[in-house]
């Protein structure tokens, strides 16, 4: 698991609550560890501060998933 | 004619975290103010409230998770909306959850949440705003939590009358019993105000005891001649009520009938009680002339009494004009022992009203010394008092000169 993975599964077992062992990469945030809407605004918030970086809109609303997460934080993270 | 009963009690406060433990301390002469420690209090005029710890606040109803996402003020409702909801034996369901309703106010909300996120868009700018700001601090948010929680449809609203918000969400919520529309309602008030902003804002309006912060356990005194103002709590009140032959049909313990309820506006003043105190005088003859009862049938008057220097003596006017002809009256106030829980308080204290029907106790009032007035009332100084009483009145007087008395009976 890389650095990155970790970090984020870090943030969203601790805004959603799940046990670690449930979160799969493809878990969708929403369907799969009962966020709500504002859960996932929230979990988005937390990863910008834990990266240092802005994540827009438009991409926010791509993120669904961990692994769209990882993906995107790999690609646009400092 | 729909009659109206209590069937579940709950409450969270400075006193205790449910509904006997607290009533126990009561009755006990115990106090549950002391000094502040959460925050920094040096500069404040005021040093001294009624405050619940944090390990009081049972996590298995109200996760720490999701207490993050709502204001202090909400989960002090659910704690007690669950006492409440537990101790009626009832459970909502589908076919019927449009008869039962919720109506759980404040007074003022999520200030502290307010406050913060204030802060935070001032330092960090509006990407760092959670979304759950709002939500959390939205009054009615801790009526709409509960009816998510317990599967509510019915009539669903949230008074704000600053310190009659719980009197008159009891009171309205009994109305609506009354006139059909609910055959149930989850009722009372909630409040978490003991932060920074809510201490400064009642000291700028010299509202708040400053005399006793090296004794904080004597600062709540009212009627006594050295009171100097209201010493602030924090907590929630919440009571089931709910239309007489609902009630009996699924053998719920009643606890009393909701008898009468009286409202008034003072069209005098923004923070001061008229000085005739025809306000609270009409609030109370409103609800006795609705229970159709004569002023020799109270027994007993859970008061106002914030400790206050004008308001006290406001009151007991209003209540020796209203009852002067009856000379068995007994009289004390819950909040020299608990503090004034503002939009939470006539809600703890409906509670503590049904508790003295059912124990036949009346409560002390605290501190009271050296009362500043003459009175053939009986102010129940110090301790409390063995004594069966059939029918109670009890009072709330808010800012903006709002009133609301509801009279509880056997």
């Amino acid at each position: 698991m890389s650095d990155i993975e970790e970090r984020v599964k870090k943030i969203v077992v601790e805004h959603l609550g799940v046990e670690e062992a449930k979160i799969q990469g493809d878990s969708k945030f929403i369907d799969d560890l009962g966020a709500d809407s504002l859960d996932t605004v929230e979990l988005v918030m937390a990863f910008e501060e834990e990266f240092g970086c802005e994540i827009p809109d438009d991409a926010a609303e791509k993120i669904v998933t961990l692994k769209d997460a990882v993906t995107y934080l790999t690609a646009n993270s400092n | 004619m729909r009659r109206v009963v209590v069937t579940g009690l709950g409450t969270i406060n400075p006193l205790g975290s449910n509904t006997l433990e607290s009533w126990d301390s009561l009755i006990n002469s115990k106090s549950g103010i002391s000094k502040i420690i959460k925050f920094g209090v040096d500069n404040y005029p005021c040093k001294i409230a009624g405050s619940i710890d944090d390990s009081k606040i049972d996590d298995k109803i109200v996760s720490s998770r999701d207490q993050r996402k709502i204001d202090r003020f909400i989960t002090l409702g659910l704690i007690a909306a669950d006492e409440a909801i537990n101790d009626s034996g009832f459970i909502s369901k589908d076919e019927s959850s449009f008869r039962y309703g919720v109506m759980v106010g404040s007074g003022i909300g999520g200030l502290d949440t307010i406050y913060k996120n204030s802060s935070i868009l001032d330092n960090h700018g509006i990407r760092k705003i959670s979304p759950f700001f709002i939500p959390s601090s939205l009054i009615n948010l801790l009526s709409g939590h509960i009816s998510i929680k317990y599967n509510l449809k019915g009539p669903n609203s949230s008074p704000v009358t600053a310190c009659a918000t719980g009197t008159h969400a009891i009171g309205d919520s009994f109305t609506i019993i009354k006139n059909n529309k609910a055959d149930l309602m989850v009722c009372g008030g909630a409040e978490a105000a003991i932060c920074p902003l809510g201490i400064s804002g009642f000291s700028a309006a010299r509202a708040l005891c400053d005399t006793f912060n090296e004794y904080p356990e004597k600062g709540s005194r009212p009627w006594d001649k050295d009171r100097s103002g209201f010493v602030m709590g924090e907590g929630a009140g919440v009571l089931v009520l709910e239309e007489y032959e609902h009630a009996r049909n699924r053998n719920a313990k009643i606890y009393g009938e909701v008898k009468g309820y009286g409202m008034s506006g003072d069209a005098f003043h923004i923070t001061k009680p008229s000085e005739d105190g025809n306000g609270g005088f009409r609030a109370m003859e409103m609800a006795l002339n609705e229970s159709k009862l004569n002023a020799e049938d109270i027994g007993y008057v859970n008061a106002h009494g914030t400790s206050t220097p004008v308001g006290d003596m406001i009151e007991l006017s209003a209540v020796e004009k209203l009852f002067g002809i009856n000379k068995n009256l007994l009289m004390s106030s819950n909040k020299s022992a608990m503090g004034h829980l503002l939009g939470a308080a006539g809600a703890v204290e409906a509670v503590f009203s049904l508790k003295s029907l059912e124990t036949k106790i009346l409560p002390p009032t605290l501190n009271l010394d050296n009362p500043s007035t003459e009175t053939s009332i009986n102010l129940i100084p110090h301790v409390s008092i063995s004594k069966k009483v059939t029918n109670i009145i009890s009072n709330s007087f808010g800012f903006g000169g709002t009133n609301a008395s509801l009279i509880f009976g056997h």
